[in-house]
């Protein structure tokens, strides 16, 4: 019987409703989970889904309506009581100690000093792993896993806390196609066992081929509640933005000139991450360069050297044919690199600056001062430019970034960005965590400024944004570069494999 | 029980939780004079009286506020940036020894003032430069090497009054000759205790908040103090700002040494402090470094020490009263800080 309708009830959030201010995160939602069911949460950044988790989880209590898990209400404001009642969550970033085993991070904070035996603990964790198919071993150090693995870990350690109703915060962000295969098989076998699933993601094609139901989130709302047998990925699309919408496509352009050439580039290992292996890649005037891979593997050290962040250890990097004698991210500024960070929590914003300040972290030198005196009131009339022309949703330029969603920040970030109209830029993961809509604008920027003549090196993780806007792909692996593959000459599995290291020289099962 | 960040803190909360640090401060004031045995509220109103209660009593506290505003201006200037100046003494007495080594002398013209001004300055910031180089270049950690430097150049200013600069006429106290009149900054309204040097801390305490408002190096200050990473990726000269932040800070703190030499001494001793630098991180704390704030810390924290003289002097209480009014002040402000940003939550 499971997963059918009139199966037990096992969650129920009932007309929740949640303000801040003036603002109003959720409007009356309500939500039932059935018993072996999967259920799709999917709404915009900011449209509440992360609101309506924090209240079923205790983080913030409710203005009005109530959870029920089991047919108990929950108390609100009490984060254990939904661990207690068999609520499980697995985050996007994880929460493991990379020095402690498998076995031992799933334990950590489940027990009591002397409560439990670790044979029993142990019996428990294989257990789990053989009925659920979630591969690890349970001495490995969680440090030398995978990310995959350690997807399955933080799943292991929500089940081995009893949990009946797993909560997945965009679980496939960090996957690779096979990865998120194998994911989708446990959580089958999940359901099929009795467990009930919220699957939090922004992937239409995933949400269409796990879900059995999807709720749409807008501006705080419930707009739609859907069989996912019953609808369609544009019909799925159009309810979370609100109108029709497709993501762009670019078409194919002839390249031009060579504008950044890096050659024969080495780096040293950094810890877990593997420095990059001779690396060797050209970015052309009018093209936008995809890098696929899974994260960890390289990007980084390469997205540091062209942004200006680090110098090659060995090899060597040319803009328009020369060799810059420093190089430094206010070198590459001045030399037209504009760049858009992985973190942007972290790197391309200070949170306790307002968003004027935030929009002139990079110019406020060259354009909005004068022999030292800050320009503020030049600076407050960019920022404003940048809130209209990239329709950055906030109460104005004076308020602090970080009360900003993800988008409107990404969208703040990319308006300093284009504002110089530069000529190489680099994308780093730009549309991660973002709604449809806030996808669709920062890609059709993307695009709208490879067709004005930039190269564009974009890193992300995810392979249809990859193949949807890249004129030529490279893939990374273990630091290693592929050889860069035209558009529409590669599938997403043969992508896959490259993703996965085997079609490298000399590649050897790992 | 947990702590959660509130994001909007309302105004009563902000203004109403330090003013609940000041009514507890007193009250752990009134408790310390209960217990050495005097009336409670006669100990509060005579640190009132000794601090405010006549016009010689508030040039006084003027007076003592001008080296806690230099020296919270220079700790101010420095956490703002995250950069952990714990020196300011040091500093303190580098400017001092350059009040002396100009002032005595060295220098006759009517420039001698301007001169040992900027020359202490000059002083106060290159000793603090080695700190902040060790930190860039080797990731030393600052608060170490500032704090250490203070015992150090207090040792040195006890060889120097010792030694090359002790007043052949001191009758044996270890004391630095006095300044010449030419050295000696004016009183700013004749036969009144207050010099110009109270004046000159007020326009510093404006001009570094106009720099920390109004200028790129303001702008830059904040942002690596903020997130330095963020301001790395967005092209600023992380560690050069740390060395300017620093320049600025050690001469501020310099400032202090020099004003109570050519100000109020007009001679060096190794008691011209009694812990003004350390005395800055209170007022600069006190004043969330804001540093218009530190001026009224400056003068809150000098009228409690001058006030506690006083009250000594008449009621028999310890004036360590004021160094435990001092300390809990700053326990009861830090505490009130941390509760506008967060509130607890059971569970």
């Amino acid at each position: 019987m499971t997963g059918e309708k009139g199966a037990e009830v096992v969650l129920r959030l009932d007309r929740i409703t949640k303000r801040f201010g003036a603002l109003t995160a959720n409007d009356g939602v309500s939500l039932t989970l059935r018993r072996g069911e999967v259920v799709a949460l999917l709404g915009e950044n900011g449209a509440g889904k992360t609101t309506l988790m924090n209240i079923l989880f205790g983080h913030y209590v409710a203005d009005e309506g109530s959870v029920e898990v089991f047919g108990q209400p929950l108390p609100p404001g009490n984060p254990r009581a939904a661990l207690a009642a068999g609520v499980g969550m697995v985050h996007q970033h994880f929460t493991l100690a990379g020095n402690l085993t498998v076995l031992d991070n799933i334990r950590l904070g489940t027990e009591g000093l002397w409560s439990r035996s670790d044979a029993g603990a142990r019996e428990k964790v294989e257990r789990l792993s053989r009925d659920f198919g979630l591969a690890v071993h349970p001495d490995a150090k969680v440090g030398r896993l995978s990310v995959g693995e350690r997807q399955r870990v933080e799943i292991l350690k929500a089940l081995y806390r009893d949990a009946r109703v797993l909560i997945l915060d965009e679980p496939t962000a960090v996957l690779t196609p096979q990865e998120s295969e194998a994911l989708f098989a446990t959580l089958r076998k999940a359901t099929g066992l009795g467990l009930s699933v919220i699957f939090i993601s922004h992937k239409l094609h995933e949400v269409m081929a796990i879900a059995d139901r999807c709720v749409v989130l807008r501006h705080g709302r419930v707009v739609g509640e859907v069989d996912t047998h019953a609808t369609d990925k544009a019909a799925l699309a159009a309810l979370m933005v609100g109108g029709e919408l497709s993501l762009p496509r670019a078409e194919a352009r002839a390249a031009g000139a060579v504008l950044m050439r890096i050659a024969g580039v080495s780096t040293p290992n950094r810890g877990a991450s593997p420095g990059l292996k001779m690396v060797t890649l050209e970015l052309r005037a009018g093209q936008i360069t995809g890098l696929a891979g899974v994260s960890g593997n390289g990007q980084a050290a390469l997205a540091e050297i062209v942004g200006g962040l680090a110098r090659p250890a060995e090899g060597r990097l040319s803009l328009h044919g020369q060799e810059p004698k420093v190089w430094t991210p206010g070198e590459a500024l001045a030399r037209g690199v504009a760049r858009i960070p992985e973190d942007r929590h972290h790197q391309g914003s200070i949170a306790d600056f307002d968003l004027t300040e935030n929009a002139v972290l990079e110019g406020y030198r060259t354009r909005f001062s004068r022999r030292g005196w800050m320009n503020w009131r030049a600076a407050r009339a960019f920022a404003e430019g940048i809130i209209k022309g990239y329709d950055v949703r906030c109460p104005g330029p004076s308020t602090r970034i970080r009360l900003l969603s993800g988008g409107n920040m990404q969208k703040l970030i990319l308006g300093r960005a284009m504002a110089v109209g530069p000529d190489i830029i680099l994308a780093n993961q730009p549309v991660r965590g973002l709604d449809v809509g806030a996808i669709a604008y920062v890609q059709s920027q993307l695009i709208a400024a490879r067709d004005r003549g930039a190269a564009v090196l974009l890193i992300s993780e995810d392979l249809d944004e990859i193949m949807g806007l890249s004129d030529i792909i490279h893939v990374m692996s273990q630091g290693r570069l592929s050889p860069g593959f035209a558009r529409g000459t590669m599938t997403a599995a043969e992508l896959g494999l490259w993703m996965a290291g085997q079609k490298f020289e000399g590649a050897h099962a790992a | 029980m947990r702590l959660e960040p509130i994001a909007n803190p309302s105004a009563a909360r902000r203004l109403g939780l330090p003013a609940l640090a000041l009514v507890a401060t007193l009250g752990v004031a009134m408790a310390l004079a209960l217990v050495a045995g005097a009336n409670p509220f006669a100990v509060l109103g005579q640190i009132a009286t000794g601090a405010l209660g006549s016009k010689l009593a508030v040039l006084e506290t003027l007076n003592r506020a001008t080296p806690l505003i230099f020296t919270g201006l220079a700790v101010a200037v420095a956490f703002r940036a995250k950069l952990w100046n714990i020196g300011a003494e040091a500093q303190l007495y580098a400017g001092a020894i350059v009040a002396v080594v100009l002032g005595t002398g060295a220098l006759g013209s009517p420039l001698v003032l301007p001169v040992s001004a900027l020359a202490a300055m000059l002083a106060g910031a290159v000793l603090l430069l080695g700190p902040v180089l060790l930190k860039t270049r080797l990731g030393v950690d600052e608060v170490v090497t500032t704090l250490l430097l203070n015992f150090i150049m207090l040792l040195f200013v006890s060889y120097l009054l010792e030694g090359p600069m002790k007043d052949p006429l001191g009758m044996g106290w270890p004391k630095s000759p006095a300044l010449i009149p030419e050295a000696r900054l004016p009183r700013i309204v004749e036969g009144l205790r207050l010099h110009w040097g109270f004046a000159l801390a007020i326009l510093a305490a404006v001009i570094v908040w106009v720099i920390q408002t109004r200028t790129t190096l303001g702008f830059e200050i904040r942002a690596v103090g903020q997130n330095p990473e963020a301001a790395r990726f967005a092209g600023m000269p992380v560690n050069a700002v740390l060395v300017k932040t620093a320049l600025l800070s050690g001469g501020l703190a310099a400032l202090a040494g020099w004003s109570e030499v050519a100000g109020l001494k007009g001679h060096l001793s190794s008691d011209l402090s009694p812990g003004f630098g350390y005395t800055g991180i209170i007022v600069a704390m006190l004043a969330l470094l804001h540093p218009l704030g530190v001026v009224v810390t400056a003068i809150f924290v000098a009228g409690i020490f001058v006030g506690s003289g006083a009250m000594s002097r008449a009621a028999g209480v310890p004036t360590y009263i004021a160094d435990m009014l001092m300390a809990t002040a700053l326990l009861f402000m830090v505490l009130a800080i941390l509760l506008t940003r967060v509130r607890v939550v059971r569970g």
